[in-house]
């Protein structure tokens, strides 16, 4: 199958359902996601954006479709495609019981970096997200807003041309997402592409510059979302959703 | 091998920071390995240095109650406390409730005269069967002879008292033998037995000579630390299920394990960390319990452990049972769905194997039925294992049927392990 050299992600056809289940959580979804863009993707409860992102991280094996990340599919090639992305689940991802610094060295190793590698970043990363002086505590002495910081700086520490973030800023105070919204501006400006998904639409709307609305396994809308707002003569992203994925409950 | 050290330093640091399954890890086998030895040291020692506590009530005024008391101290089983025959057998009951003593025997008024009609008896047949006359002796029934009472303290256990049943029948065998041999000797005499050939006869037993089978030779009696330190040691190695299965099934459920499958390396890597910490877990534990056993058992009261002469064989015999155990704790994180199920599960069968496997109760005293079924406990593999080198004094090359199916049960345990991932999608 061909595949666009710019493209970070490149959906094709995809269809996912949960074992046991008759109905398919995703189906037939394509999608493209271009290297340097700040991509959000959106939708309801149980639209199928977790699945979506566990099957671009390769945590859920899909059968049926195809998708690459920077030209690689995932199924055939996926130690070597584990090495191009980082990812920032939306919980806790870590080992409470080391401190910031064990942690990234851990994780450092298991992402393929050498000991000098890890030093070097780990002293940089801690320093960049306020966790300097923090370094060598447990994290289970942590407050909601450093564990998120620890979170994202093991999602980044091998310097992932496509990093995945599932909601990085969930119950964090305002300077928290100020501060690691401005670092991912910057890794974005390095030269890393974001994906990401949150229920935080005006966060949404300050990050991305490029959106897609997930419904019912199939993507809705897809644009730059100065041009969905205008296609759909709305004003924000929480008009645009409202407007496309209607008012009623997705979940109950 | 910077991925495999990394894994490891993290689980190693992990483990020394939980405190509580640290003490789990290591004071529970100490625990357990002096208590049990303590314990089955005492009883020991009840029956061989100390003595049982017992009641004499001597009703009988002739020689047999009093050659009966005599025998009865000859055993030196029993710490023997004299009551007065006017005691009724409901006082003596009731001193036994109070604890004074735990078995009562009470010699009834007529045992001289009883004995020496049985005694008589019995002459008097054998004679018959030798063709000689026995017209003087009339046969009586003697079966309607006061027998000796015994009373026994509900605590006492059944083995106990067999063995206080043997002792005594032993004594009133003796009184009986002695009296008939005399009657014997009368009748063919028309004198009365010399205290010289009655010493000879009653007194003079063939020695029985005790010599443990060993392969190395050496004659000393196993003692009780001997048999349970090996014994306990096994037992809290599996129990590192309670700490390892935990693990996994922690790993498994936070976050952590979600990024460690987006990352290029393959989870087995962790399992195998899991593995080499927790081995060199098992091999600390089994240290630290054999150096108490050498170190500080005596101190204690307690007899010292000795340590076999293959030490090499000690250490890889060590190192498969942890091993093993190792596997089986992987196995049940792997398969348990929450720590809870993992620590119920892991508990409850390491206390079943541990029965099975002849922890508890040793193998030969159990039913036929459980001959077969033990030989699926690894801990009864471990624990042969290690009574080879322990008790019968072995070297590696004797033990080593019994480690090949250790080892054949540990690839079982690993290749469920590797089932289990692959079909949770964990590899």
């Amino acid at each position: 199958m061909e595949f666009m050299n710019n493209a970070a992600v490149s959906i094709h056809d995809l269809v996912f359902t949960y074992p046991g289940q008759l109905d398919s959580c995703l189906s037939n979804l394509n999608l493209t996601v271009q290297q340097g863009e700040r991509f959000g993707l959106f939708g309801p409860n149980g639209a199928g954006k977790t699945t979506l992102m566990h099957c671009m991280t390769g945590l859920l094996p899909y059968h049926q479709g195809s998708i690459q990340l920077l030209g690689h599919e995932i199924a055939h090639h996926k130690k070597y495609v584990n090495k191009l992305f980082g990812f920032v689940p939306q919980d806790f991802s870590f080992y409470q019981e080391l401190s910031p610094k064990e942690n990234l060295a851990f994780f450092g190793a298991w992402a393929g970096l050498q000991k000098d590698e890890i030093k070097n970043k780990t002293a940089q990363l801690l320093e960049v997200l306020g966790l300097a002086e923090v370094q060598n505590k447990r994290v289970e002495q942590f407050s909601g807003g450093m564990k998120r910081r620890v979170n994202l700086a093991i999602g980044v520490i091998h310097e992932p041309r496509i990093l995945f973030l599932d909601e990085p800023t969930v119950g964090v105070d305002v300077h928290t997402r100020h501060a690691i919204i401005n670092y991912l501006k910057k890794l974005n400006e390095a030269g890393t592409t974001l994906i990401y998904t949150s229920h935080q639409l005006s966060e949404a709307e300050d990050l991305c510059n490029k959106v897609a609305l997930i419904d019912e396994g199939k993507i809705i809308a897809h644009n730059t979302l100065q041009q969905l707002m205008l296609d759909h003569k709305e004003e924000g992203l929480e008009g645009l959703f409202i407007n496309l994925t209607g008012k009623s409950f997705r979940d109950a | 091998m910077f991925k495999i050290g990394s894994t490891i330093l993290k689980d190693i640091r992990i483990l020394t920071r939980d405190k509580l399954g640290l003490i789990f890890m290591f004071v529970m086998p100490i625990v357990l390995a002096i208590v049990i030895t303590a314990v089955q040291n005492s009883t020991f020692e009840m029956l061989n240095t100390n003595t049982v506590p017992m009641l004499l009530c001597n009703r009988d005024t002739g020689e047999a109650g009093k050659q009966m008391e005599t025998a009865i101290t000859k055993v030196g089983m029993f710490n023997l406390k004299q009551v007065t025959p006017n005691v009724p057998d409901k006082e003596i009951a009731n001193r036994m409730h109070n604890k004074d003593a735990v078995v009562a025997i009470i010699i009834p008024a007529n045992f001289t005269q009883k004995i020496k009609q049985k005694a008589e008896e019995t002459a008097k047949k054998a004679l018959k069967n030798f063709g000689m006359s026995t017209d003087s002796l009339t046969l009586t029934d003697s079966s309607s002879a006061q027998p000796i009472t015994v009373l026994y303290h509900p605590v006492l256990q059944e083995s106990f008292r067999h063995s206080i049943q043997g002792a005594l029948k032993s004594s009133l065998l003796m009184v009986q033998n002695k009296e008939v041999l005399k009657s014997l000797y009368f009748s063919l005499n028309d004198t009365d037995l010399p205290d010289s050939l009655e010493n000879e006869l009653m007194n003079n037993q063939v020695a029985i000579n005790e010599i443990p089978i060993s392969r190395d030779g050496n004659r000393n009696i196993p003692n009780a630390s001997q048999h349970n330190v090996p014994a306990w040691t096994i037992f809290a190695m599996f129990f590192v299920v309670i700490s390892l299965g935990s693990s996994v099934v922690r790993e498994k459920l936070n976050g952590s394990f979600v990024r460690l499958k987006t990352l290029p390396t393959n989870y087995l890597v962790a399992l195998l960390s899991k593995q080499i910490t927790y081995l060199f877990v098992t091999f600390i534990q089994a240290l630290v319990v054999f150096s108490i056993g050498i170190w500080l058992f005596p101190f204690m009261g307690l007899p010292q452990l000795n340590l076999p002469n293959d030490i090499a064989g000690v250490v890889i015999v060590t190192l498969i049972c942890g091993c093993c155990a190792v596997s089986y704790a992987i196995m049940i994180g792997v398969f348990a769905k929450t720590q809870e199920q993992a620590n119920g599960i892991g508990a409850v069968s390491i206390v079943l194997m541990a029965a099975i496997g002849g922890l508890l109760v040793p193998s030969f005293a159990m039913p036929s039925s459980f001959q077969y079924i033990l030989k699926l406990s690894p801990l009864h593999w471990c624990l042969e294992s290690y009574y080879g080198l322990f008790l019968e004094g072995g070297k590696l090359k004797d033990v080593i049927l019994n480690i090949l199916p250790l080892l054949g049960i540990t690839f079982i345990f690993q290749l469920i392990t590797l089932y289990g991932l692959k079909r949770k999608n964990l590899i």
